[in-house]
């Protein structure tokens, strides 16, 4: 074992030309390009920091100081690994794709390890991500070493799909950059459960990449939820294009993790598209989660909602920033997004960054944004009808958070949230 | 029995009840009359034990138990009641769910066991149904878009659920048309019992038309400037607040 882990970009800079003869796709010349132009850009910009606009109230220094390794390829059984939800799911662990933890048997369409469809993967990877602008999507695209594969040929109606990834318990901080490509042909439809969880006491990094192309009439209902331990760091990013008539329901439920970022770039790329970003973060003592979405309605009479809902206590950041460009082309566009913070500490802290770009003419867009607390009056009725304070609070918490929640429309989507809403908050009183 | 003796109270230090002192013994229904600013809501939150109502000396207790002493849920639980004079609208909080949680606290408290959503449901669509209230009543956020008369309506569904010993309406007559004040005096009514108490808190004589008062009280300057029996309402709709200031 060596000693000596480099950190900083400078440590995944070392780290890949370390790996890169071992890493997959090796003997692809396209991935080889690939990763050397990703490096090139990780290289020139390395860790963003709060001087970049995009990063104005995310301080990324605790993860740039931070030296992490490439996961060990741990005899690890899976411990943490939550229950099934559906009867298909595909787990990976530290990045890695696990077979023998998944069940994905009986899957009547292509679902695969990135690891393993690579070869066939030339059009389909890089597709929508852009390495040269966000440099955590270069930093993956350097080092991926797996992910998901999903195709749902057109017109299948899917059913749900659970993505489970846990960190493993480690002595050593390790790092992972799965990149997940999910692909729905025309008119086919598909509900992915994302979640990812990792031990208490690891210090890790979870930078996952989604591209995700929804062909014409293709509806997706992505919920995730981010538990992830809470030393770790996740580093979301997710690319998502919606051909025409097709809808993209994302809901982020940001509940774990030290420090989180959530960034959503979704296109409106034909007629009659629909997007919804919806999501929670409830936070606690020491954690700051970001949730950043650019919305771009380049087509016309598409619609797009998003509400996005911090719930933070003790000394916690929540950072909301939501840009909506609305191209020329993009008359009739719908637009509508709303983020509010229940702030249940003097300590807590939020910052919200609402950016209208609008460049057609005939638009309705509305955006709004409130800060505040548990409304006293709200807490007085309760309580004068006999529910004790602890309970009065998690009442009006979990109205808070309803909103957003009810616009989940996949029943096992919603109940899984539900369920991690009500835990998180018993984990609390507890 | 509700007695209160020599209470005073302030809000943001400026003394509003200045020795209240009124005994309203179980079974009855008393009403408390008064211009406004007279201190009517104080008291009514002062019982109810709301934040920045600040007592500053006297005491109250229900059946004995020392009210002042208790958060509001305790109270609850003791059995006061406060029907608001505006009920807080709760967006996001189911009205049945809300019914049940509160129902069970309350039965909790009492050492009763609590009801499944299945009983639940079966109690409140009876209930419902005496007060002529509509079942989606039950699925709506709380208060949440209710016209002012189905909030009242909804404060006495609340009390018939909840069945206290001590009820205390605040104004609940304000912005009710006749026939939903018919419909919130039934419902008062048809919890008099002998171990039931009431204490209405009116401006107008013309609820107490239909809740029949045992007594009356005037409540002037933070004090009860008058006691009588039902006709005492009647005197001052005729000749009005003034009268009883000059008196006393």
């Amino acid at each position: 074992m060596t000693a000596a882990t480099h950190s900083g970009a400078e440590g995944f800079l070392h780290r890949f030309e370390g790996l890169r003869a071992r890493l997959p796709g090796q003997r692809l010349p396209w991935v080889q390009a690939l990763r050397a132009e990703a490096a090139e850009r990780f290289r020139a910009a390395g860790f963003p920091t709060r001087r970049v606009e995009a990063w104005k109230y995310t301080d990324l220094r605790p993860v740039s100081e931070a030296g992490f390794e490439e996961p060990l390829t741990a005899l690890d059984d899976g411990e943490g690994l939550p229950t099934a939800r559906c009867n298909r799911r595909a787990v990976f662990v530290d990045g890695r794709f696990r077979e023998d933890l998944s069940q994905l048997a009986s899957s009547p369409f292509a679902i695969a390890s990135l690891a393993d469809a690579l070869p066939q993967l030339e059009s389909r990877l890089g597709e929508l991500a852009r390495p040269a602008e966000e440099p955590l999507v270069a930093l993956n695209t350097m080092l991926f070493e797996d992910g998901l594969v999903v195709s749902v040929p057109a017109g299948i109606d899917g059913g749900v799909i659970e993505l489970s990834s846990i960190a493993s318990r480690s002595e050593r901080p390790s790092a992972f950059h799965p990149r997940h490509l999910i692909r729905l042909e025309a008119g086919a439809s598909l509900t992915i459960i994302e979640s990812a969880s990792g031990p208490a006491n690891t210090r890790y990094l979870h930078n996952p990449v989604f591209e995700i192309v929804l062909e014409r009439g293709a509806r997706l209902t992505h919920a995730r939820l981010q538990q992830e331990g809470g030393r770790g760091f996740q580093l979301g990013t997710i690319y998502a294009r919606i051909e025409a008539g097709g809808v993209y329901d994302n809901f982020t439920l940001n509940a774990g993790g030290k420090l989180v970022r959530n960034e959503i770039h979704a296109v409106l790329a034909g007629p009659h598209a629909a997007c919804h970003m919806n999501g929670a973060q409830l936070l606690r003592d020491g954690q700051h989660a970001d949730t950043t979405t650019v919305l771009d309605h380049a087509a016309p009479d598409c619609a797009s909602r998003q509400t996005y809902k911090t719930v933070l206590q003790g000394k916690s950041r929540g950072v909301f920033q939501g840009k909506i460009h609305v191209h020329q082309v993009a008359q009739r566009t719908d637009g509508y997004q709303m983020n509010q913070a229940l702030l249940l500490s003097p300590e807590a802290e939020i910052d919200s960054k609402p950016q209208l770009e609008i460049y057609a003419d005939d638009v309705k867009c509305s955006h709004g944004a409130t800060v505040g607390a548990l409304d006293a009056d709200q807490l007085f009725y309760l309580r004068a009808r006999g529910i004790p304070e602890a309970l009065a609070r998690a009442m009006l918490v979990e109205a808070f958070l309803a909103e957003a929640i009810e616009g989940v429309g996949d029943p096992t989507a919603r109940a899984a949230l539900e369920e991690a809403v009500t835990g998180w908050w018993q984990e609390k009183a507890a | 029995m509700l007695r209160i003796e020599g209470l005073t109270a302030e809000v943001e230090g400026k003394p509003i009840l200045k020795g209240i002192d009124l005994e309203v013994p179980t079974g009855e229904v008393h009403a408390i009359m008064g211009p406004n600013g007279s201190g009517k809501s104080t008291l009514s939150y002062v019982l109810a034990g709301r934040e920045g109502y600040e007592v500053t000396g006297g005491s109250a207790t229900l059946n004995g138990v020392d009210l002042l002493a208790l958060e509001p849920e305790e109270r609850a639980a003791a059995g006061v009641f406060l029907a608001f004079q505006y009920p807080v609208e709760l967006p996001g909080v189911g009205n049945a769910n809300f019914l049940r949680t509160a129902l069970n606290a309350i039965r909790r408290g009492k050492g009763e066991a609590e009801l499944d959503a299945m009983q639940f449901l079966k109690l409140a669509r009876a209930r419902l149904k005496e007060l002529q209230m509509s079942e989606d009543m039950l699925k709506r956020g709380v208060n949440v878009g209710f016209s002012g008369g189905e909030k009242k309506r909804n404060e006495v569904l609340q009390m018939a659920l909840l069945r206290p010993s001590l009820a205390i309406l605040d104004e609940t007559d304000s912005g009710l048309d006749i026939d939903a004040l018919k419909i919130v005096a039934d419902g008062v009514n048809a919890l008099r019992a002998p171990d039931f108490a009431a204490l209405v808190i009116t401006h107008y004589q013309r609820l107490l038309d239909y809740i029949v008062p045992d007594r009356v009280h005037v409540l002037m300057g933070g004090r009860i400037v008058q006691s009588g029996g039902p006709e005492l309402a009647k005197q001052l709709e005729a000749s009005g607040y003034a009268s009883v200031q000059a008196a006393a």
